[in-house]
């Protein structure tokens, strides 16, 4: 299958190993990637802000940079959440009834890396490999707009050589919320605080999570606080093998031509 | 026309508010101890029930439908309150209801009240202008006691002392009751015991005190029937014992027939207390000749709501039954508890209630308190959209301040509009990627950024930034590309 990639603006910018990560477990999974360079930003800070005029142009070049994609694969759940929940309203918002039909009908070519992963190629062992005691943070954006469910916990149980442990109080939303962070840098750093204790608790060695911004909120504290422990994106930990080459992954529940080698 | 929610058009902005609650060690403890078991006690009750999300959905449905059809739904119950011997009074706004209330006390030369616990009478601040006029208001809800006794604010819109413990409680019962009289020798923090005395403080008031005031959950047009739920059955007493009863209802309360309430007397209850039913459900229409009150009025109060109708979005708002599911719910709430939404109105609704009521002239503050991560949706029986609604609102409040000279060179839009024009290009958005690359220089030490200048430092003030790393995704996806393209040659 040809999945384009939608890096998104922090991806790119400050995780760049999360995109290789991507890359590398689509293309051991036999998938052809292409990435367009003309892409931005999804528009999310600026909508949630308040700044939804400003939004209606990257709404316009997302739409017009993959318009012709088949699959279209995000590894940002906030972001992929932007585009299937707020697109078509920033659209409409603008008076530009043909835009809210592109985007209507791109929508459902979007996916968050995990949710293609196991909804879309039907495959939940990537035959990756990962020694490590890991704790998964499901984040707002993933848990309660995409409802990934437990994609993303599903692909992690199947990691070889993982200790995963689950993180107590899971659910409660670790503070970024965007611009929130620094609009209320108190009450986020609270709430923020609750989710770092919890996941100290764990005893764990990683926090990861779906979406690199929380987990750029939940490594501030914990880094901060000298902890020693890191934060890494599920695909990074997707991609990692024994030896650094490819297992043949498992297909639980997909035929072979949905989610098979092309 | 003057709307006022409470003391809310002066109170401070929530991040100032925010950060005092959030250094009382004692309050974060309280609300995050009652949060903490009320939302276990709601996941429980909603959970045995298959057709939850069906109720939601029809209260959601029942709800929207009413507010759409709202001016014929207030007619058909004014009829039939009127019908059943009620009185009924429209109020424009707080003053109005305020002056009626009063007006047909003074009537009766009447100089105490008591209360059954009422939101709406909050909002107008009935006890401010009661006290003015020479008449004592005495509240009846155990919670609301508390607070009026402790001389303090509600901080939740089901449990107004939920910010208070039972030590706290036994110091304001022993500072403000006269518990020697009460025949009460020597009072401790044991539940029980606090529950006693406030038993024996009400009484009194009960049974001599002729002015019953109270606000309702729903207001039913078919029967022209109000309706008030309640776990103490303190309200019941307010509701039959005093020969007068005044109503005062927001005008969203109303629902359409007998039978919606079906719906409600289900949802409201799971979602509110996490009980199947609320011990007492009081329903009344009118007067019942030579039973309970024989004189009843209803003040429906607008107050702002009408400005809320005209838009789906908006009107959607006003969907809430007051649960307080959504505050239970809320990360923000559990960390800072209610006051610091400086409103009667507090936690995720109170964000979007609070400042459309005063069409968006205060508390702007409020639809940023949020960090929009759902958990408010998920739980609402009436399904209240309020992340979508808190970020409609931002956007109201950003086009009103970017239509002023002041506004535009805010600080904040600038870097939004410097963004927005970075991001529409690819080859900007490049450019200004390693444009950061060199300006983080002065901020990295040690492989980490430590303190951020501007708007940036609330973010490094308890926290850690990562440097960018040397490449960005595009830069390593173009070399590889051409390092392909060379091999393919």
């Amino acid at each position: 299958m040809r999945i384009s990639l939608f890096i998104t603006c922090y991806n790119d910018l400050l995780f760049a190993d999360t995109g290789v990560a991507v890359v590398q477990i689509l293309e051991r999974l036999g998938h052809q990637v292409t990435f367009r360079p003309e892409q931005t930003c999804c528009g999310q800070m600026h909508y949630n802000t308040g700044y939804q005029r400003e939004t209606v142009p990257l709404v316009r070049k997302f739409v017009e940079t993959f318009a012709h994609d088949e699959v279209i694969c995000s590894p940002s759940a906030s972001c992929v959440a932007m585009i299937r929940d707020h697109y078509w309203k920033a659209a409409r918002m603008a008076g530009d009834a043909e835009l809210e039909t592109k985007v209507l009908e791109i929508v459902p070519r979007v996916y968050e890396f995990t949710e293609l992963l196991v909804n879309k190629l039907g495959v939940e062992d990537v035959g990756a490999y990962y020694p490590h005691r890991v704790t998964y943070h499901p984040s707002c954006h993933s848990l309660r707009l995409l409802r990934v469910g437990d994609a993303p916990l599903r692909l992690l149980r199947n990691v070889g050589g993982i200790d995963l442990v689950e993180l107590p109080n899971s659910e409660e939303c670790c503070g970024f919320g965007g611009t929130f962070a620094i609009k209320n840098p108190d009450t986020s750093s609270a709430m923020l605080a609750d989710k770092v204790r919890c996941v100290l608790n764990t005893g764990a060695e990683m926090c990861t999570a779906a979406d690199n911004s929380c987990l750029m909120h939940i490594y501030g504290s914990l880094h901060r606080q000298r902890t020693g422990v890191r934060t890494v994106h599920i695909a990074e930990i997707l991609a990692s093998t024994r030896t650094g080459e490819a297992k043949t992954p498992t297909f639980t529940h997909a035929t072979p031509n949905e989610g098979g080698r092309e | 026309m003057s709307v006022r929610v409470g003391s809310a058009a002066t109170s401070s902005p929530f991040p100032k508010a925010a950060s005092a609650a959030l250094d009382d060690s004692q309050l974060r403890r309280n609300v995050k101890h009652a949060t903490d078991i009320i939302q276990l006690k709601r996941k429980n009750m909603t959970g045995e029930l298959p057709d939850w999300e069906d109720l939601r959905t029809a209260g959601h449905a029942i709800k929207n439908h009413t507010l759409r059809y709202l001016d014929i739904y207030l007619e058909e119950f004014e009829r039939n309150f009127k019908a059943h011997g009620g009185v009924v009074h429209w109020a424009r706004d707080a003053d109005e209801a305020n002056e009626i209330i009063t007006g047909i006390i003074k009537r009766r030369a009447e100089r105490e009240v008591i209360k059954v616990k009422t939101m709406t009478s909050n909002e107008i601040r009935l006890n401010e202008h009661l006290e003015e006029n020479g008449i004592t208001p005495h509240e009846t809800d155990l919670a609301d006691l508390i607070v009026q006794l402790g001389e303090d604010r509600p901080s939740h819109i089901v449990v107004p002392a939920l910010h208070i413990n039972r030590v706290q409680i036994r110091e304001i019962f022993e500072r403000r009751m006269p518990l020697k009289e009460l025949g009460i020798e020597e009072l401790t923090d044991d539940p029980e015991q606090l529950a006693e005395a406030a038993r024996r403080y009400l009484r009194s008031k009960f049974l001599t005190v002729n002015v019953g005031i109270s606000g309702a959950n729903f207001a039913v047009a078919e029967t022209g029937s109000l309706v008030v739920v309640e776990s103490e059955g303190n309200g019941r007493m307010c509701l039959t014992l005093p020969d007068l009863l005044i109503s005062v209802v927001g005008i969203e309360k109303l629902i359409p027939t007998f039978q919606d309430l079906e719906v409600f007397l289900q949802s409201l209850p799971r979602s509110s207390t996490g009980e199947r039913m609320n011990p007492y459900n009081s329903i009344w229409s009118g007067v019942t000749p030579g039973d309970g009150p024989q004189e009843v009025h209803v003040v429906l109060l607008d107050n702002g709501r009408t400005g809320l109708l005209a838009e789906e979005e908006s009107r959607e708002t006003l969907n809430c039954i007051r649960c307080g599911a959504c505050l239970n719910a809320c990360p923000v709430y559990h960390q800072t508890g209610g006051h610091a939404y400086g409103s009667v109105y507090q936690g995720p609704i109170g964000a979007i209630i609070t400042p459309q009521l005063q069409n968006l002239e205060h508390s702007k503050s409020l639809p940023y308190a949020s960090s929009l991560c759902g958990a408010c949706y998920d739980v609402c029986p009436v399904k209240i959209n309020i992340p979508e609604i808190l970020i409609m609102l931002r956007g109201k409040i950003v086009r009103e301040s970017q239509s002023t000279f002041l506004g535009k060179l805010h600080p904040e839009n600038m870097a939004m509009q410097a963004m927005a024009l970075v991001f529409a290009s690819s080859g900007l958005m490049t450019a200004a990627e390693g444009l950061a690359r060199v300006a983080q220089f002065p901020f990295v030490h040690n492989g980490t950024i430590r303190h951020l200048p501007g708007m940036l430092s609330g973010w490094t003030q308890t926290r850690d930034l990562m440097p960018l790393p040397k490449h960005s995704f595009r830069q390593w996806w173009a070399e590889r590309e051409s390092k392909r393209n060379r091999e393919q040659q």
